[in-house]
């Protein structure tokens, strides 16, 4: 067996796997706070990914710098969500979120489809790449992991550093508690959503530097979202990122032994296993 | 003896909810159990009717070792319970509630028969009036007349109050106390966790007392309120020493 | 039982009977293939409800057993010539065994987790099957055009199909009418009200729950085999397709869970509402925003869908529309 290939497949796998993990914080963040499994997730991601689209080819902007762009839209976009959809319904059974969610999926999958088509797209951006004798590491990936690692870091020092962040954590933790001590739960509500959908968006987007796409990939991606929240801990947000990283090394290493198109199956047989064995994940459900 | 609880204790994580609780319930009586907050009341019935089981010690019903069981297992063989914060089945009536405890309890009814003994029932708690109400629509004391009647709908022959007379005023204590005395002259042995003294005190052949998941005291209730554990462990609270001595005394 | 004598069991029954003939009667064959589909989408909703309405456990991939019961029958119709009735009803009891096998384990989760793990099992048969060359992989299977000569044609066959689905229809209808006024159906909705009480009023509610999952695998899995019987031809996409087990949800929930007439009117409603925005010329394009935004109406003001919400309005109704 090749040696080079293994180193390969690992960094490529390792790369892609921050980008998976910034992926699934998103989704897991939103249940950790509010108890909401967020279906409108795919969605979001497209969003992410046509925005870059439209703004590198029809504004001709670098999109590494459209960044900003997809910050506030994705904050925006959840935070509307967030009060048009489940505010109404936030306290009832689980199954009315669920459908909540779903049904913004619908929206934003259908109109999507009617502006874009569900031809593939794709972004012409190259950085070149990395030697390390016959090992190639695209510059694309660098700067998308670079990005990851620094939108978590942000996220992390936001939760734990700022007002708004504690907020966050004292709402997931106990909602009414939290009301008692004078924070307005429902903002802290849509501003969680808002930075779940950010995420989301930011991932879409540096996905797109890195593959070709569809108004339909969002939803494949929600998939392997779930995947990886369940591996890492529903609410668990580092545990969203090391559940991207085994999940993106999972998926590069087996290609090396199995078909690709087998890849899937193995993908949800741990899925299901994990929900049967340790439904709290490798790291642990968390009330954020 | 129709309940008997040998050394039981039970352990969660660093905490030890129970400590070698030893008992036993003769068939007919009225059994109290009190104790401060947190002495392990609730948890004491929790392993008794199954929902989850003793880290240590056997409960035998009837002679039958019935340790560790599941609650269902419980209640077809004749233990009801009631919770202390209700728990009706929301979208469903009153009166399907009631069957719900008369379909699968001891007896295992047929649906139809089921329907008739609720009636029977809700006649017996006095619930009759809103028997096609949605029991998610109740006032607190309905609710727990409804938790009474459910648990009484599987004509068990042991049943477990817990705190039936928390949150009601005074005029819906006295009604519900005439119940809980309609439900021993039908011959069914009852447990009572009470932090109402009076009622306690007067109701109970014999009294348990519990505090940090041990026994400290068990007699009749006048030998109870005069043990000097006891009224240490209520020393906190003058009102209910006095309240003690005020119910043994009517 | 005392449901047999219930007149609302079989008034409900006729009128379902009665509007499936119609086609037939009328010799209109476009009529009779949209009905194919309605009633395919009634069986469908129902056996969703019967597990997600009665217990309250969603099924998010429920559309798994209408893959499997589809792939087993047409497997068994290819390979071994069977006769399309007893192909299918194989396939049912496949589902029903695959039901139950997962049910075991899966039902132990709650709320959810339990959803994920319906989405996970489906896309992970589906994600199989694609792989599997013994039933086509990712191509999939197709009948030989003789394959219909058994059936004196493929008109005829269609027409066959037809009555099958039909009867189904019935069958699922009953049983769902039946469980839910049996002791046993009580049984779930306590379950579904407070799983933890209801053990202590003397509920198992492990067991109950992998028995009603088995039951309502078994009637999706038969319009499956009956769908890709007619269809010809059968691929994992398709056959599989998670939408499918969503818009079972949405037509639950439009006509009011927990009923039996609920799924039915759901169906109904949604597919005439779809294939109408459909064919419109100002709408088409825009079906599936309209259809979530919908849903979207329902889950936040209606919650109770149309047969929900007139049951709890309206006592008369209560009686005659279960």
């Amino acid at each position: 067996m090749n040696i080079e290939a293994l180193i390969a497949s690992t960094v490529d796998g390792l790369m892609l796997g921050f980008v998976f993990g910034l992926m699934a914080m998103g989704l897991t963040l939103i249940f950790g706070v509010m108890k909401v499994i967020n279906l409108g997730h795919g969605p979001l991601i497209a969003i992410g990914m046509f925005a870059v689209l439209v703004m590198s080819q029809s504004l001709g902007i670098n999109p590494y710098l459209t960044l900003p762009v997809i910050i506030v839209i994705g904050l925006l976009t959840g935070i509307v969500m967030y009060f048009v959809a489940l505010h109404r319904v936030i306290n009832s059974p689980e199954l009315t979120t669920l459908l909540a969610t779903f049904s913004v999926n619908m929206m934003i999958t259908g109109l999507m489809t009617v502006i874009f088509s569900t031809s593939p797209r794709g972004l012409d951006v190259t950085l070149g790449s990395l030697q390390f004798g016959r090992v190639t590491i695209l510059g694309t990936r660098v700067a998308a992991v670079v990005i990851a690692v620094v939108v978590t870091v942000a996220l992390y020092f936001f939760l734990y550093r700022t007002r708004q962040g504690k907020s966050i954590r004292a709402v997931a933790n106990n909602r009414g508690a939290a009301e008692l001590m004078g924070i307005n739960s429902s903002w802290v509500l849509g501003l969680s959503f808002g930075i779940g959908a950010m995420l989301a968006m930011i991932s879409g987007m540096l996905l797109a530097t890195m593959f070709s796409f569809t108004v339909l990939t969002g939803n494949a991606l929600e998939t392997k979202s779930f995947v990886i929240v369940v591996l890492g801990g529903l609410g668990n947000p580092t545990g969203a990122l090391f559940g991207g990283i085994i999940i993106g090394l999972l998926e590069s290493i087996t290609t090396i032994f199995v078909p690709v198109s087998w890849v899937p199956v193995l993908e949800f047989v741990v899925f299901i296993l994990i929900l049967l064995v340790r439904p709290n994940g490798i790291f642990g459900a968390r009330s954020s | 003896m129709i309940l008997s609880v040998e050394n039981v204790s039970k352990r969660f994580g660093g905490l030890q909810a129970l400590d070698k609780v030893t008992l036993s319930v003769k068939e007919g009586e009225i059994f109290g159990i009190i104790g401060p907050n947190g002495a392990g009341k609730t948890t004491l019935f929790n392993t008794i009717n199954g929902v989850y089981p003793p880290t240590e010690g056997r409960i035998k019903f009837r002679g039958e070792d019935v340790t560790g069981l599941p609650p269902y297992e419980l209640s077809k063989r004749g233990v009801g319970r009631t919770y202390q914060v209700v728990r009706p089945l929301g979208e469903l009536t009153v009166h399907e509630n009631v069957t719900v405890g008369a379909c699968f309890g001891r007896e295992n009814l047929p649906l139809e028969k089921a329907e008739k003994v609720a009636d029977e029932v809700l006649e017996f708690v006095g619930l009759v009036a809103r028997r096609d109400m949605l029991a998610s629509k109740l006032n607190v004391a309905q609710k727990k007349r409804l938790e009474m009647a459910r648990a009484l709908a599987a004509r068990p022959i042991l049943i477990l109050l817990d705190e039936v007379l928390a949150g009601l005023n005074p005029q819906e204590v006295g009604d519900m106390l005439g119940v809980v005395r309609k439900i021993r002259e039908q011959g069914v042995t009852i447990i009572m966790i009470e932090h109402l003294m009076h009622a306690v005190m007067n109701l109970s052949d014999r009294v348990f007392v519990l505090d940090y998941g041990a026994q400290i005291a068990e007699g009749t209730p006048q030998e109870v309120s005069n043990h000097p554990k006891v009224i240490e462990a209520y020393l906190g609270d003058p009102e209910v020493a006095k309240r003690f001595l005020e119910g043994t005394s009517s | 039982m005392k449901t047999l004598k219930n007149i609302s069991f079989w008034l409900l029954l006729l009128v379902i009977a009665a509007a499936a003939i119609v086609p037939i009667v009328q010799g209109n064959v476009s009529m009779r293939e949209d009905a194919f589909y309605i009633l395919m989408l009634v069986i469908l909703a129902s056996s969703t409800n019967i597990i997600m309405g009665y217990t309250g456990y969603v099924s998010f991939g429920h559309i798994v057993f209408f893959g499997t019961g589809g792939y087993v029958a047409f497997y068994l119709m290819q390979t071994f010539q069977w006769h399309f009735v007893l192909a299918a009803l194989v396939g049912g009891f496949a589902a029903s065994l695959l039901a139950f096998l997962l049910g075991n384990a899966v039902l132990r989760l709650r709320g959810a987790y339990f959803a994920l793990a319906t989405i996970g099992i489906n896309e992970a048969v589906r994600s199989f099957v694609s792989n599997f060359e013994p039933l086509g992989g990712s191509i999939g299977m197709f009948f030989n055009f003789s394959m219909y000569d058994a059936y004196s044609g493929a008109k005829n066959a269609g027409q066959l199909a037809y009555y099958a689905m039909a009867v189904l229809a019935l069958m699922t209808i009953a049983a769902s009418f039946l469980i839910k006024k049996s002791k046993f159906g009580l049984g779930l909705m306590s379950i579904r009200e407070d799983q933890d009480a209801s053990m202590v009023l003397g509920i198992n509610p492990a067991r109950m729950k992998v028995i009603t999952y088995t039951i309502s695998a078994f009637f999706p899995a038969i319009a499956g085999a009956i769908f890709f019987f007619k269809n010809g031809l059968i691929e994992p996409g398709p056959a599989f397709e998670l939408h499918r087990s969503v818009e079972a949800l949405v037509m639950v929930m439009l006509g009011g869970f927990g009923t039996v007439t609920g799924p039915i009117v759901g169906a109904v409603v949604y597919e005439r509402l779809r294939s109408f925005l459909i064919t419109s010329e100002t709408f088409s394009n825009f079906h599936l925003v309209i259809a979530g935004a919908m849903l979207l109406l329902i889950v936040l003001f209606v919650p109770a869908g149309l047969v929900g919400w007139l049951r709890l309005r309206f006592a008369a109704v209560r009686r005659y529309l279960e």
